[in-house]
Parts: C-alpha cells; structure tokens; sequence
C-alpha cells in the first residue's frame, strides 16, 4: 500500500525570479489561478492564504520553507467547507534555472490513503499549471473550466 | 494484430492550450510541427488505422517506428512505439502512446498517456517521465508563442539502458 503522490513537471520560457513572484503574489496569482488571490511570499512561520473570485478565504496554511526563488514548500488544507474534510497535506515548488527558462516541479504529498482531495488536486494542477505558463509566456493566463467549476462552487458557499 | 486490452497506463500528462482542436492536432501529426518541439524529430505517419507511424531524426534515422492504433482527427490519435533508435530498446514489446484532444472553456485539454502490455520498471519508465514535460510543454509554447522551448535531448537517463539490457535477458512478458 503506497500514499499517494502528484508530481508535474512543467518547462517555462521565463527566469526563475518571475516563477517565483506569479506564484507568491497575490496580483500576479489573480491573472492566472482562474482569479484566485494567493498570498505566499512570507518566511516560514508565516501564512499562505488564498482568496477566491468571490471574495472568500480559501486558504490560510502555513508556509513550511521558502528559499526564493529556489523552493517553496506550503501547507494545504482548504477552507471549503463542501469539499471533503482531510487533513493539510502538503505543495512542494521548485524553480530550477534552465538558461533563461525554469524547470517548475510542483509536487503535492502527505496524502492519506484513499484522499479524495488527492483526486482534485490532480485535476487542479494540470490546469492552474498550464495557465501559469501561458501567462507568463503571453501575459494571458487561460480560462479553463475548472476555474468556472470552482467559481460556481465558491458562488454557493 | 496487437491485443490492447492488456495494456495499462502507466504514465499520464495533461496540459491545457490556448489553441483550436485542428491546431493541436496538426502540431502532433504533421513533421514542420514536431521538427520544432520534438528534439528535431520528424514525424511521418500514415492518415489511417494500420498506417505506419514513425519519428525521424534530424539526419532522417527511424528512431521510433509502430503502427496506428487510432485516428480520428481532431479528436484522438493513437500508435504503437518502439524505439529503434538505441541499441536494444526495439526488442522491448512496443508500448502505446494516445493523445486525446478535448476543448476545455477557450482552451484545449491534451492528455497523453503511455501505456505497457507488461509490468514495465520505474527505470524504464524514468525515460518517457523526463521527456514527455519536455514536449508537451513545449508544443505548447510552439502553438501559443511560435517559439518552442529551448531543451536539448539528453539521451536515456541513468539506469534506464541497464534496465532494458535486464529485461531483455529476463523477458519477463513471456511469463
């Protein structure tokens, strides 16, 4: 019996340091995270928080390590309260620099067996990560239909 | 005729593009396209199930050779692989790749996904893990930016031609 474990592997035409600062500020994150605000640009100790488009917090996890703009690792526990109740698990960011270009491996663990949140995220990652790249590779970050899944979810709650 | 119904995925990538379906479709299958994000590969493939299908180096070798499996543009393509390119590696029972293209919102959802009629080890597998993002993150930037990625192949990874050498003398899909 094994923990289950996501690991994307993702190329992107853009320096490290950008990586890093779409994925740890909140005006950035907003225009690729399908409108999702997410805070994570603290020391350890401090918060990852995130706000949904309708203006709701989501996410409050601590951050566990961040050595910009290397690796970021954070807490994971969302606020949801229609989504299944587990307990954190655990996002793990590396930036590798490739030339001009990042290797970006997120990797999303410390699932109990049988997570169910194991089988969202995996459906998550694909999308938000795909956004990021065209994001920074276009400026425009894509409108998946998680994200209007996920907006019509944080609509009821 | 292969039986598929014995083979497993074994590694699965799914990314979303900023493209049409036809779009996507034409960068897997046609040679202008993949010469671009295919480390220089030339893909040639015959429009019909039973086709030959085969990815050319840059100096025009057969470094994977197989048969189509599925086509149905542009919408699924499926084929059979081996790889002829290194020394060894044909000998293995060819694996299938399939690419399914589904519109997902203004973007499109890709997933490919590899699959083996035998009980392959994580060595052998390493190679397709560490290429597939290479590709498919960049045919991506090819259909949304017209500039790939810029990555040179770097041939199998450490303890991936070893494994194959083991399998080769084990055979252990013959039992």
């Amino acid at each position: 019996m094994t923990k289950p474990v996501f690991v994307y592997v993702t190329y992107i035409a853009a320096p490290p340091e950008r990586v890093w600062e779409a994925l740890t500020k909140p005006e950035l994150s907003e225009k690729f995270w399908f409108g999702y605000r997410v805070t994570a640009d603290g020391n350890p100790g401090a918060r990852m928080t995130a706000i949904d488009p309708a203006g709701k917090q989501v996410h409050d996890d601590p951050i566990i390590e961040s050595d910009p703009p290397r690796k970021l690792v954070y807490g994971w526990k969302s606020l949801y309260k229609d989504l299944p109740d587990e307990r954190p698990s655990r996002v793990t960011f590396l930036l590798e620099p490739l030339k001009d270009q990042t290797r970006l491996t997120v990797t999303h663990d410390d699932f109990d067996e049988g997570s169910r949140m194991f089988e969202m995220i995996s459906k998550g990652w694909p999308a938000v990560l795909s956004s990021l790249k065209s994001f920074l590779e276009t400026g425009r970050g894509l409108a998946a239909t998680w994200g209007e899944e996920e907006r019509r979810r944080a609509g009821q709650a | 005729m292969t039986e598929f119904s014995q083979f497993r995925p074994r590694t699965v990538y799914v990314i979303y593009i900023a493209a049409t379906p036809e779009k996507v479709w034409q960068a897997l299958t046609d040679p202008a396209f993949t010469r671009q994000y295919f480390f220089g590969f030339a893909v040639e493939v015959e429009p019909q199930v039973g086709g030959v299908f085969r990815l050319k180096t840059p100096d025009g070798k057969v470094h994977v050779e197989g048969e189509v499996v599925d086509w149905q543009p542009p919408r699924r393509f499926a084929s059979t692989w081996r790889v002829e390119g290194l020394p060894g590696y044909g000998d293995l029972p060819e694996c299938l790749v399939s690419y399914d293209i589904e519109v997902s919102g203004e973007a499109v959802k890709l997933t490919m996904i590899e699959s083996h009629s035998w009980d392959v080890p994580d060595a052998i597998l390493e190679g397709g893990r560490i290429g597939w993002p290479k590709i498919l993150s960049s045919i991506k930037s090819v259909l949304e930016t017209g500039r790939a990625v810029a990555m040179k192949m770097e041939g199998p990874p450490p303890g991936m031609t070893e494994a194959v050498r083991q399998a080769l003398i084990e055979k252990p899909w013959m039992r």
